[in-house]
């Protein structure tokens, strides 16, 4: 019956409805402006790489489509010709640029591996020699490719090298831009062995050479590999530097010596033929890009699976 | 006789609760007071100090570790125990900041001194670290490292009687070109310490071997412990004062001093003697405080 219950009771029991209420409103309550804010920050983003998706997307297909009258065995058999463009190719570009690729791989593994060793197991950080020489690693793999154009065609070309305008002298200058690249990732995959790997070697009366030799390089192989893989497809797309090297447009005959005679790549080959006044050329010039892209496409792929597949869990 | 070797490791280590002793000279009382048991001796540690980048990180060790024994190094979190270990075998050339002061004995020959390659110390005092740290290669090549940068011959037999030794063979024998980070962490604790045995070394040394394993990998590797000390002489760093009273014969109990501004701290040998004496009638009070669980 109402009047036996304690009106202490009942004023509890307002207060407990009403505080749960209060609580249930702030809770359910969602502060209007933080969820709009959080929802327009996501649209804006998703635009943000659906922009940039459909660049690369709308290049890849423009030059699919303007480049398919082309697309033939004769891309890739042929060379180049001022008078009949239906029967050009790239031929002499392709293994120009894979003359200057092998170049450049039988440079920077050996250079660029063994400098990552020597920083990371020999140099003593506290010497101002090796701490300057970190330094400057860094600020080579920002300098821009004409630069190392510019030094391929003082030293290289003429200079003390006196090379000429060959290949050689392609595969160092593209050597060198991209080694910083590759001592970089040499070091980060160096380092990335633990200490204790190292340490459990040396307890065992090995000597320094031999756990970097058995131990510490096995071990990084894979980090180098996808460093070698990356600094080569950058190494393929450079066009700036070649230009200053000589990297000719007009070569009919195959070089097989890389210290002689001219010799072409397949962006210089792509940026000449993009300018041709006939269209036929510059469709030309689409079918080389889609070829150059579907290769930097592949070795990118290549070395991302191959990063992923033997990438050492510690 | 005990009663002579009580007065002599309380001289040794100059306290014996009592005033300030003066410990210069000391190390003719530790040689004679062990010889005279007839044990001979694998270190003579002589007011052994380490310092990183000039700071004392232990001072004024001087014991003397004997053959086929199990000597435990016990005390209190940074006490230097494992800087001390790691003196025996050289290891703490690989860092740049630290330097050795005093004298430690290999069988007569100063570790330290200018002639000696630390490579070659290592060939004959192994290391068993606290984290199991096998290589990532197959069991068979792990155990193989040792004897074949070396250049010890027949590297198969000398796989199988290490496996054996550590008693592992039997786990592992079918499964030799397995990576070896899929094995336990005991089992990996156990090819860490056969890989340390297949150099066929005088010494191994054990920094808290089995403080990342549990209870069983303990068990068997403190059995293991017991068997290979007939044939080799182990030094162990542990921070389980237990282990150390089931597995070793001798044990040295170190303490963290303070400096009288109290800036800097380093770790001091209070007292060294057989492990029985030390836990059941330690001579140093601080010793019965911390063996007894009153301290640290």
């Amino acid at each position: 019956m109402a009047r036996d219950r304690d009106p202490m009771s009942e004023r509890t029991r307002l207060a407990t409805a009403g505080a749960r209420a209060a609580v249930l409103k702030n809770l359910s309550r969602q502060p209007g402006r933080d969820v709009w804010t959080g929802r327009i920050f996501l649209i804006v983003l998703l635009i943000a790489i659906g922009i940039a998706l459909l660049g690369l997307a709308a290049l890849i297909i423009q030059s699919a489509i303007k480049g398919q009258p082309a697309f033939s065995m004769d891309l890739f058999t042929e060379g180049p010709s001022r008078v009949n463009p239906e029967s050009a190719g790239f031929r002499p570009a392709i293994i120009g640029s894979l003359y200057l690729i092998g170049g450049v791989i039988l440079l920077i593994v050996p250079l660029g591996v063994g400098a990552a060793i020597y920083l990371e197991e020999y140099a003593n950080r506290e010497r101002w020699w090796n701490r300057l020489i970190e330094l400057n690693i860094q600020n080579l793999a920002a300098v821009p490719s004409i630069i190392y154009g510019i030094l391929g065609l003082a030293f290289f070309v003429r200079g003390p090298f006196d090379l000429g305008f060959v290949v050689a002298a392609g595969s160092l200058t593209l050597a060198l831009l991209v080694l910083p690249t590759v001592i970089l990732a040499a070091r980060e995959a160096i380092r990335a062995v633990p200490p204790s790997i190292r340490e459990g070697s040396l307890a065992l009366g090995a000597t320094q050479w031999q756990t970097i030799r058995r131990q510490v390089l096995p071990a990084s192989i894979p980090g180098i590999a996808t460093g070698v893989i990356l600094a080569v497809s950058r190494a393929l797309g450079e066009a700036a530097p070649l230009l200053l090297v000589g990297a000719a447009t007009f070569v009919t005959a195959d070089q097989p010596n890389p210290f002689e005679g001219g010799y072409s790549a397949m962006p210089v080959q792509i940026f000449n033929y993009a300018l041709d006044p006939q269209e036929e050329f510059r469709t030309l010039a689409a079918a080389g890009v889609v070829v150059m892209l579907v290769v930097l496409l592949a070795m990118n792929s290549f070395a991302i699976w191959l990063r992923n597949r033997y990438e050492q869990q510690w | 006789m005990a009663d002579q070797a009580r007065r002599a490791a309380g001289a040794a280590t100059g306290r014996t609760g009592g005033p300030e002793i003066d410990v210069s000279g000391v190390t003719e009382g530790i040689t004679h007071a062990h010889a005279k048991k007839g044990a001979p001796t694998v270190f003579d540690l002589e007011n052994l100090t380490v310092r990183y980048d000039g700071k004392p990180a232990v001072r004024d060790v001087s014991m003397a570790i004997h053959e086929n024994e199990i000597t435990a190094l016990i005390g209190p979190s940074g006490c230097g125990k494992s800087t001390l270990i790691r003196c025996l075998n050289r290891m703490n050339d690989l860092i740049p900041s630290a330097t050795v002061e005093g004298h430690c004995y290999y069988h007569g020959q100063d570790l330290y001194g200018t002639e000696v390659d630390p490579v070659e110390v290592r060939k004959r005092i192994g290391m068993v670290f606290q984290k199991p740290n096998p290589f990532p290669k197959p069991i068979f090549d792990n155990v193989a490292f040792g004897p074949r940068v070396l250049g010890m011959p027949d590297v198969k037999e000398r796989v199988e009687r290490a496996l054996r030794s550590a008693a592992l063979w039997d786990e592992v024998k079918d499964r030799l070109d397995e990576n070896a980070y899929g094995m336990s962490g005991g089992q990996q604790q156990r090819l860490c310490i056969a890989r340390c045995i297949a150099v066929d070394p005088d010494v191994i040394l054990m920094d808290e071997p089995c403080s990342a394993l549990d209870p069983i990998s303990t068990g068997r590797i403190e059995d293991l412990m017991l068997e290979l000390k007939e044939q080799y002489s182990i030094v162990i760093v542990t921070h389980n004062m237990q282990q150390a009273a089931r597995v070793s014969n001798r044990t040295a109990f170190l303490i963290v001093e303070l400096d009288a501004e109290e800036e800097n701290r380093w770790g001091q040998l209070v007292e060294y003697d057989e492990t029985d004496k030390i836990f059941t009638n330690p001579s140093d009070s601080r010793t019965e405080d911390y063996v007894t669980g009153k301290v640290g």
